[in-house]
């Protein structure tokens, strides 16, 4: 039984409230339109499937019903952080000890101004 | 190899049983074949059976990191059917059917195939729609099916609850008389003894750590015991698929997720057919030992930690108790997870790939076990004619980009 973080409740919950959505950081094509069959086939159907840490989303489906990502190893099945959509990862395969706080913490900043700039864009 | 028949079990009383000869070779790998295997499971073994008995290779090597059958071969729940929705998938899994049926004879070995029937139920007024549609597409392919209703139901299995009064009662099932199980371990043995006796060699714990490419065409492997050359190289490696693909340098619509099974302690006969349900999601036979075999759903998550979780051991047996309030207080004696590489359609991938001379046999997702016999004979054509079998053509990997998918997602009665 996983016992997951929870970033938007703030509290470590059983595995059961939770459901598993997939592979995480997956970008929907900008101009879907303008994929090829190649494209949008990679897009639909290909995922990372690594033997080691993965990076995937979930949802805290009975709880706060908010999706967020969990980086997890898929050998030894341990948790190594749960973090907001829009945020990046302290553990990575290139960096399973983690990566300085201080380094993800500017990177979230910047995702999270261009996050505002697109969704301006959008309005717009 | 020393043919097994009732008077040579006779014969071998009169020395105490101690001069059986092993059943295969263990050999020293040698520096080239024609054809490599990778994956010593049943599907591998097959195809290199069927290689050596079809097609005359006989140079062939099966290179298994473990043990031969040790993986999902071993780890499922044993059941054969092939009352598939879609032409291509039935086609594919009724070719298997047909091999199952003469496969004890074939290999000289008893691989135990039982044909008790296979039981789908159906608990809402959908699923005897789609159990409807199913068994009438079954129909129209030669395959044997029949709708049955909550009466003939109970007829055939009198412990089961199909009562008005359950939580979700039986409105009927589908049924498949030619359906059953074998002996899972069996049948990798026996296709690994038959293929030994045609000079197949069989190279255990030899792991596979990259493929020898050049100029977009594969001619060997290497391994953990040293480098062996050949042209044409089949993966049949289930859940390390996708591992296997990274090192030729290309990805596949594979994800691997823990599949799990547990066997209770031996009771006396109880059940003497395969029931599975979709609904209340768990399936439930009875083995020649005694022990009730159960299968769960997978784990949503990707895994490669052959164990499953604990929720979904609890939803598998409480919908078994749903079905069965008899079995409540019986005992679980084991629990294991296999691998099991899911495709995004829940059907194969037999296919060529971007290098040549690699071929993939994977995808198989919850069910392969079925298709063991169809999936090796199937691959071994492939192999041996450097182009798909009519009935692996539909499963080239090219379908996830053409977009001609074999959806099966919960069509074909498969309780995932």
């Amino acid at each position: 039984m996983f016992l997951i973080y929870c970033p938007y409740c703030e509290e470590h919950r059983e595995e059961e409230e939770f459901h598993p959505k997939g592979q995480a950081h997956i970008a929907r094509p900008a101009d879907p339109e303008a994929c090829s069959d190649k494209e949008w086939g990679d897009y639909l159907f290909f995922r990372d499937n690594p033997r080691g840490i993965h990076h995937e989303l979930w949802v805290h489906a009975v709880g706060c019903r908010k999706f967020f990502n969990v980086t997890r190893n898929t050998v030894s099945y341990e948790i190594l952080e749960s973090y907001r959509v829009g945020e990046q990862p302290r553990f990575t395969a290139e960096h399973p000890e983690g990566r300085p706080v201080e380094t993800v913490a500017a990177e979230n900043v910047t995702a999270k101004a261009e996050v505002v700039e697109r969704q301006e864009g959008v309005k717009a | 190899m020393q043919r097994y028949s009732g008077f040579g079990l006779a014969k071998h009383t009169l020395s105490h049983h101690e001069n059986w000869e092993r059943q295969w070779r263990n050999p020293t790998p040698k520096k080239q074949y024609d054809v490599i295997i990778v994956g010593g499971g049943g599907h591998g073994l097959a195809t290199a059976y069927y290689l050596a008995k079809e097609h005359g290779i006989t140079n062939v090597a099966v290179v298994e990191k473990g043990w031969l059958g040790g993986g999902n071969t071993a780890r499922n729940t044993t059941i054969v059917r092939s009352n598939y929705l879609w032409d291509e998938s039935a086609a594919l899994y009724e070719h298997a059917m047909k091999l199952w049926e003469g496969l004890s004879q074939d290999l000289n070995y008893n691989v135990m195939f039982s044909q008790r029937g296979v039981m789908n139920l159906g608990h809402t007024l959908q699923d005897m729609r789609d159990i409807q549609r199913r068994v009438n597409a079954n129909r129209l392919n030669g395959i044997d099916g029949e709708v049955l209703t909550p009466e003939q139901i109970q007829e055939i299995v009198p412990i089961m609850d199909c009562s008005k009064n359950a939580r979700y009662p039986i409105l009927g099932a589908s049924w498949q008389p030619r359906a059953g199980v074998a002996r899972h371990d069996a049948v990798a043995w026996g296709y690994a003894r038959a293929a030994d006796a045609l000079g197949v060699d069989l190279l255990q714990n030899t792991e596979v750590t990259g493929f020898k490419i050049r100029d977009g065409r594969v001619y060997g492997v290497h391994t953990n015991r040293g480098d062996i050359e050949a042209k044409t190289v089949g993966c049949v490696a289930a859940g390390n698929s996708g591992v296997l693909a990274g090192m030729a340098g290309f990805r596949l619509p594979l994800e691997s997720h823990p599949l799990q099974a547990l066997v209770s302690e031996p009771l006396k006969p109880i059940l003497d057919t395969v029931v599975m349900s979709n609904h209340v999601h768990g399936y439930i036979s009875q083995t020649d030992k005694g022990d009730l075999v159960i299968g769960a759903g997978i784990d949503g998550y990707n895994g490669y930690g052959q164990r499953g979780s604990y929720p979904t051991v609890e939803h598998t047996l409480q919908a078994i108790v749903e079905m069965f309030p008899i079995f409540s207080r019986v005992r679980m004696n084991r629990q294991w997870g296999g691998i099991v590489d899911t495709c995004p359609d829940a059907c194969p991938i037999l296919s060529a790939t971007p290098v040549k001379g690699l071929f993939f046999n994977c995808g198989w997702g919850t069910g392969g076990f079925k298709a063991t016999p169809g999936s090796g004979h199937v691959f071994a054509w492939t192999l041996a004619k450097n182009q798909a079998h009519p009935l692996a053509a539909p499963f080239s990997i090219d379908r996830f980009h053409t977009g001609a998918l074999v959806d099966e997602h919960g069509a074909a009665g498969v309780a995932h």
